[in-house]
């Protein structure tokens, strides 16, 4: 223990400004333990010429646990994602994976035609293929040259 | 009990953290739930986009490794205009406690994610002591 003979006023300022630093310190160790957080599922988009994939990463699920509906250029992605029964009334150890309900709107650079629309779903990975209307796709034009 | 869901990015393993490799890829720690119940202890990992015949796991003494390689999508003739998660491969490694039966540990992989089931030990299962009241 420091013994500081600051005058007789009582408080002892170097032990304030430790408690200070301490804290300061705490602070920053927490500013990495809470990273950014973003919107579940992490989505990637390819664009093509006439037509946009999305790719989401949704481990554990398949296909019928995602709901997946298009309008216009827009695209709605829903599910839930369970934990096990058993681990209900289970003694955590560490607990990293998000459960709950999910719903994420993406929008889509152009309209696609719903009725052109593949998806599948493999080892947690899911990929949704859009074809542009036909009408919308962007034509040539030639130019006249004189 | 539903709840809206929010997750944080997935983390990266440093090089620090990993011995130096001979394939130049990014590798990602999975995410990972442990958790006890009376006789077991579970893990399961997420690693979405690994089939089960790419998941590699190892017990060396009481040194447990996950890997798992993804196969990269190659999306010909499309351009990737905004990515929030990389493509990489998984590795994460834990100790296991002495209470395992590293014997009976049931290793199983469905839908990217990886579950493993590790009997407790018999000497380590919790006992009921009855009280005889005197």
């Amino acid at each position: 223990m420091q013994l500081t003979q600051i005058g007789r006023t009582g408080r002892d300022s170097f032990a304030e400004m430790r408690q200070l630093q301490t804290e300061m310190n705490r602070l920053f160790d927490n500013a990495g333990v809470f990273p950014a957080v973003q919107v579940y599922p992490p989505v990637n988009l390819w664009i093509g010429d006439s037509s946009v994939v999305v790719t989401a990463e949704l481990p554990g699920l398949s296909a019928e646990d995602v709901d997946l509906t298009i309008r216009e250029d827009v695209l709605t992605m829903r599910g839930e994602r369970r934990q096990a029964e058993e681990a209900e009334h289970a003694g955590w150890h560490r607990r990293e994976r998000p459960y709950g309900t999910f719903s994420r709107t993406i929008g889509l650079p152009f309209r696609v035609d719903p009725d052109q629309v593949q998806a599948k779903f493999e080892n947690g990975v899911l990929e949704v293929e859009m074809q542009r209307p036909e009408a919308d796709r962007p034509r040539k034009i030639a130019i006249n040259g004189k | 009990m539903a709840q809206e869901m929010t997750t944080t990015a997935k983390r990266e393993v440093t090089p620090a953290e990993r011995g130096e490799v001979t394939r130049s890829t990014v590798v990602y720690r999975p995410d990972t739930d442990i958790y006890e119940t009376e006789d077991h202890v579970v893990l399961i990992a997420d690693m979405p986009g690994v089939a089960p015949a790419d998941v590699d796991v190892n017990l060396e003494r009481r040194v447990l490794t996950i890997r798992g390689h993804v196969h990269r999508q190659a999306h010909d003739g499309y351009r990737r205009v905004h990515a929030e998660y990389g493509e990489g491969d998984y590795e994460r490694v834990f100790t296991l406690s002495e209470e395992i039966d590293r014997d009976r540990i049931e290793a199983s992989h469905k839908n990217g994610v990886l579950t493993l089931k590790m009997p407790k030990a018999e000497s380590a299962k919790t006992r009921k002591i009855t009280v005889k009241a005197a």
